[in-house]
């Protein structure tokens, strides 16, 4: 099952990337599709989760602007630090607990964080966050967890 | 000049200005983790806005569709490269900069 949904992601990456339609290229397209599938199909859907969870992707689509405004705000910052002639930065490294269950939404923190104001993170596992602030105040902003709420609520109870 | 030749023109200045501020920034920071910040979130959005002002010069056909596939394989990819980066240089055992008058010894 994760084949052949790994194989028609691939073919119809495949038609947008090539953009020609005639028969050789579809032929090949569907070769490669296939062989790729067949090499990597456990990578890119894993045997669990098959089932597509239609509800997290609205909650995701509904996160993605408030992330957009957020990396807005992390690019302003960085301006200001970078270019302020006595850098006001003061680095601490700040740690806490990891109360996700599903790995995508480790992985949307995890990238969430890096993305916005002042804060990178180092280590994601499945204890804790290892993050580095570039200062007092981020660190603060990130303790204070209004990402984590609403990374937590895209993944929602089911 | 129409005006869609002006907003893409605005979108590639800006983006080329976040590009230049994340290499001024990656050289003035004072250590390895500080600099990831420039270098992982700068060149995100810098490259986003180049590649979002060729997608509206370029107008709706094949090629903005797939400048729109790279935007969103930045968004995925760099932010998990500098988290990549970061902790090998952790696990390496890196120590953070920190200001010199909190450093006790």
């Amino acid at each position: 099952m994760s084949f052949l949904i790994t194989a028609i992601i691939m073919f119809i990456f495949w038609m947008l990337l090539s953009g020609h339609f005639t028969f050789i290229l579809v032929l090949s397209g569907i070769a490669s599709s296939l062989l790729v599938a067949y090499l990597s199909h456990d990578l890119l859907i894993g045997e669990g989760d098959i089932k597509l969870n239609i509800a997290r992707i609205y909650r995701f689509i509904k996160y993605l602007p408030w992330l957009l405004w957020q990396i807005a705000l992390a690019n302003l910052d960085l301006v200001y630090r970078t270019l302020h002639p006595k850098m006001p930065i003061d680095p601490v490294v700040i740690g806490f607990k990891n109360e996700y269950k599903t790995d995508m939404g480790v992985v949307t923190l995890a990238n969430s964080i890096t993305l916005t104001p002042g804060t990178v993170t180092i280590e994601a596992n499945n204890n804790e966050f290892i993050v580095h602030a570039i200062a007092k105040g981020p660190a603060e902003s990130l303790l204070a967890g209004e990402m984590q709420e609403r990374v937590k609520r895209i993944e929602g109870d089911d | 000049m129409d005006i869609r030749t002006i907003i893409a023109g605005i979108l590639l200045a800006l983006g080329c200005f976040f590009i230049v501020v994340a290499a001024i920034g990656v050289v003035r920071f004072p250590d390895f983790y500080s600099r990831m910040h420039p270098a992982g979130k700068s060149d995100t959005l810098g490259q986003s806005l180049v590649l979002s002002g060729i997608m509206i010069y370029e107008g709706f056909s094949l090629v903005s569709i797939k400048l729109l596939i790279i935007i969103v394989f930045i968004f995925i990819a760099n932010p998990t490269a500098t988290h990549a980066v970061a902790k090998a240089a952790y696990v390496a055992g890196v120590k953070p900069w920190q200001k010199e008058d909190k450093v006790i010894k």
